[in-house]
């Protein structure tokens, strides 16, 4: 799916202005610890989190993240929100928590892409 | 199964819900990219031939003979009403009924498509409908265009022409590193001053080492591997170094070597360390998300050899390979 209909299915109001909101998001990921995201992420997913420094970003762009919400409502630093401008990650901020997020978006077709490592 | 068919999104995401693996994404092609990539809007038809509903079917034979195409979309007061195409005016032969208005012989059953969505949903939509053609709506339900098979062949061939362009620039600017330099071994060497605690500016380097990467050619599995290992080696430098260290990366035609050296404070137990979950790091650390005892098990997992020495009081060293495919880096062998 499209993160257009990410968005819509999270209710969620995008933070950074030059967004491509068309680009395709083939699975999802939550989690706040970021050595975890590092580690067992695949390529193309969403990352939700509860974190919301500039870490998040650079986390996401180097296991190429292409988009990130954050949940709760929460509303990233200032230094996060530039950081993501620059480096041209969609950073999106949604009222639910963290189950109904990850439920939502896995029950409307988009899979796991958290992977098991030994 | 015809081989070069594109795949369904069930099918690319995995059957039974399973997560891609690096395998399996390496496994999807370009074409199939493409298909999720380009959106309808971009290989569509906008020359828009439309007909009304109430002039006659002989009228509309004309139009399609004029354009050469085998259908059109009907406009009523503005809005999308059907489709009338060749198969609707034989079907008119058959009755001898030519003379007979579109209205009467157009398809009503309105199958469209939207045009922000990717050309693997028209694809999908010919497939399930047995329609050769389909109206495009944009979001207020508006006619914008007509989309064929062929526009979206075209328009791959197109994407795969820019692609294979971009491809040659790339090409290019990697050859004049690794092949017009000529030595019996060329290295290009990157070096980044890593500050201790320097929290705000964790990541820089990490970002561009992988963005050097990509430039010089490495493919995105390669960069994302170098990505994760090099920033938890440069997180590692800003938690837990006395003065900070330095990270270098050096790329060569078969091999990328990325290092991190700091003067301390060193590790009294090295085996201790490369324990998973075995970790010294502040509350400050794992309240932005590190600090699990991850890193460097997360490291040696994607790098191909991993060396770690550290003397107390002397500081640590840590050497991450990662070997490349020939394909990679196209350096020119002497001799």
């Amino acid at each position: 799916m499209n993160l257009n209909q990410v968005i819509e299915l999270v209710g969620g109001t995008t933070l950074t202005t030059e967004a491509d909101l068309n680009i395709n998001i083939q699975g999802g990921y939550g989690a706040d610890l970021m050595s975890d995201v590092l580690a067992a992420s695949q390529p193309n997913a969403v990352l939700l989190t509860g974190l919301t420094n500039p870490q998040v970003v650079r986390t996401a762009q180097m296991a190429d993240f292409r988009a990130i919400i954050f949940v709760r409502g929460k509303q990233p630093q200032a230094e996060t929100l530039e950081l993501a401008e620059q480096e041209n990650m969609p950073l999106i901020t949604s009222p639910l928590g963290m189950f109904e997020l990850c439920g939502r978006l896995h029950k409307a077709g988009l899979p796991s892409f958290e992977s098991n490592v030994s | 199964m015809c081989p070069n068919r594109i795949r369904t999104e069930q099918e690319i995401h995995g059957r039974h819900g399973r997560p891609i693996t690096d395998q399996d994404a390496h496994e999807i092609n370009r074409v199939e990219e493409l298909s999720y990539d380009l959106k309808i809007h971009e290989v569509m038809s906008k020359n828009l031939q439309t007909a009304s509903p109430d002039i006659s079917l002989s009228d509309v034979l004309k139009i399609l003979r004029i354009n050469r195409i085998s259908g059109v979309p009907v406009i009523q007061d503005e809005k999308l009403v059907g489709v009338i195409s060749i198969e609707d005016i034989v079907r008119a032969l058959q009755n001898n009924d030519l003379t007979e208005t579109v209205g009467q012989y157009m398809t009503r059953e309105l199958v469209t498509v939207a045009s922000f969505d990717s050309i693997v949903k028209a694809m999908q939509t010919f497939a399930e409908k047995h329609v050769g053609r389909l109206p495009v709506v944009d979001e207020e339900k508006k006619l914008v265009g007509m989309i064929t098979k062929g526009d979206i062949t075209r328009g791959i061939l197109v994407a795969l022409q820019k692609d294979y362009k971009a491809e040659e620039v790339r090409r290019y600017r990697a050859s004049h590193l690794f092949e017009d330099i000529i030595s019996d071994r060329t290295t290009l060497v990157l070096r980044y001053n890593i500050k201790a605690q320097d929290f705000t500016h964790g990541g820089n380097a990490s970002s561009h080492i992988k963005r050097a990467l990509l430039r010089l050619g490495a493919d995105a599995q390669i960069a994302r591997r170098c990505g994760i290992a090099v920033y938890e080696a440069e997180t590692n430098l800003i938690i837990h170094t006395t003065h900070g260290g330095i990270l270098k990366l050096e790329v060569e035609p078969h091999r990328i070597t990325m290092s991190t050296t700091d003067d301390g404070p060193g590790i009294p137990d090295v085996e201790q360390v490369l324990q998973p979950g075995y970790s010294t790091a502040t509350d400050q650390v794992r309240e932005m998300g590190f600090g699990a005892g991850m890193g460097l098990v997360n490291i040696k997992r994607c790098v191909d050899n991993m060396e770690l020495e550290s003397t107390v009081g002397k500081g640590t060293k840590l050497i991450m390979r990662i070997h490349v495919p020939a394909e990679n880096f196209n350096a020119r062998k002497e001799g």
